[in-house]
């Protein structure tokens, strides 16, 4: 007999179906998958695991997430995968794809750099207005209206909105 | 005993945050500007998502069946193993920002130092909470050199602020009992190796500010072993007083 049960392709196919379509609860914008909050899928003891990991350790939206991707797992008849919360490791703003990065700057929020290892990005970086594109930006408040958004303003359309800060 | 040890190490890991947090968030709705207010309650808010991790962890190394909210809302002031630093008054808002920029960059050096730890759960903690911290100690940086290199009356209240609190400063590296017995594990960080870095950093932020360290005539320390100033119990009975009315009360 087999050790480990074969990996099931179709089955991680469907999952990853179902939670593309699981929007981040505080930038619906973008889905839980976009956002590299979905750490893998794996069968543990011939139990298929999807592990999850917070984006900030206070996020207040960890658990809304939790509740969403188990209900979109229950909806799609996938009530037997388990979910799983991670902390290593650690979620950083480079696990964020290309495409969830795109739909944020589509969203109006200046997506983060790459490069969140590096010690200190301090002053180093302009940030791109998501609406003019111009490089002629200020920051306003170190916080926006999350933990993980800064306030800025373009000085070219005069537009403020989020950036995306570099975690 | 190990376990005891260990429970008082992360009790004092989690308490820093959570009494620091609820003093953060006394700003909440009265601080000077909306983007001030912002950041005082988000950097509370980062915190006690630490104090989750870390007193839930405490918990569990505890085996008694008290969970991250039993030992926040739940513990007298003597229990508490905070310093003594994060339990001071807000003041004005330069003092609040004096004390974020000593203890973020001590917290900052501390969480880099346990990531290495040899128990993976405090250094998967420390991993994920050291950025935060950083983020925080660059807030609290750039707040100390606007106010130090700001108006007169900015300047006075910065340097006023600062030297308020240099006599809270020994207490955070020095290494508790049953300390060094974790340290020599490898599970908790040496935190007398960190002092230098430490003094380096601040005065770093401090010179082009203008602004200059005091002499601590009388270090003040004690929270680790639950000896507090008067602060805390008024802290704790604004915190707790729900939870302690309504305790099986559920969200």
């Amino acid at each position: 007999m087999d050790a480990a049960p074969p990996f099931d392709g179709a089955l991680a196919a469907r999952i990853e179906q179902v939670l593309a379509d699981v929007p981040d609860p505080e930038i619906p914008a973008v889905s839980v998958l976009d956002l590299g909050i979905v750490r893998g899928l794996a069968v543990e003891n011939g139990q298929t695991v999807v592990s999850i990991t917070p984006t900030y350790t206070g996020c207040p939206a960890t658990l809304v997430i939790e509740r969403s991707i188990r209900n979109a797992l229950d909806q799609a008849g996938l009530n037997n995968i388990a979910l799983k919360r991670v902390l290593s490791p650690p979620w950083s703003t480079d696990m964020i794809s290309d495409a969830g990065r795109e739909k944020l700057r589509a969203y109006g929020i200046s997506p983060p750099p790459f490069g969140a290892d590096a010690r200190s990005l301090r002053g180093n970086d302009a940030v791109a207005c998501p609406r003019c594109g111009s490089l002629h930006t200020h920051e306003v408040s170190r916080f926006g209206s999350t933990p993980c958004k800064a306030l800025w303003q373009c000085d070219n359309c005069k537009e403020p909105f989020d950036s995306f800060k570099c975690h | 005993m190990m376990s005891k040890t260990l429970f008082n190490y992360l009790q004092a890991l989690g308490d820093d945050s959570l009494i620091l947090a609820q003093r953060l968030c006394e700003w909440s709705g009265k601080a000077p500007t909306i983007e001030v207010d912002l950041t005082l309650s988000n950097i509370a808010l980062d915190l006690i998502g630490q104090v989750q991790l870390f007193l839930g962890y405490a918990g569990e190394v505890e085996g008694e069946g008290r969970d991250a909210d039993r030992l926040a809302y739940h513990r007298a002031a003597e229990a508490f193993r905070n310093c003594l630093l994060v339990e001071q008054p807000n003041g004005d808002f330069a003092q609040t920002m004096a004390r974020q920029l000593l203890f973020s960059t001590y917290c900052e050096l501390l969480f880099d130092a346990l990531c290495a730890s040899s128990d993976q759960r405090i250094a998967e903690i420390a991993a994920k909470a050291v950025k935060e911290v950083r983020y925080h100690a660059e807030v609290a940086a750039d707040w100390t050199l606007r106010l130090g290199d700001g108006t007169e009356e900015s300047h006075t209240r910065m340097q006023d602020g600062l030297d308020w609190f240099w006599r809270f400063e020994d207490e955070l590296f020095a290494v508790g009992e049953g300390e060094s017995g974790l340290v020599a594990q490898g599970i908790a960080a040496d935190k007398t190796g960190l002092r230098a870095e430490y003094d380096h950093r601040i005065d770093a932020v401090l010179a082009p500010a203008g602004l200059e360290r005091g002499e601590t005539s009388w270090p003040l320390g004690g929270g680790r072993d639950g000896k507090h100033s008067e602060h805390l119990s008024p802290l704790l009975a604004e915190m707790q007083v729900l939870p302690r009315a309504h305790p099986d009360a559920r969200w």
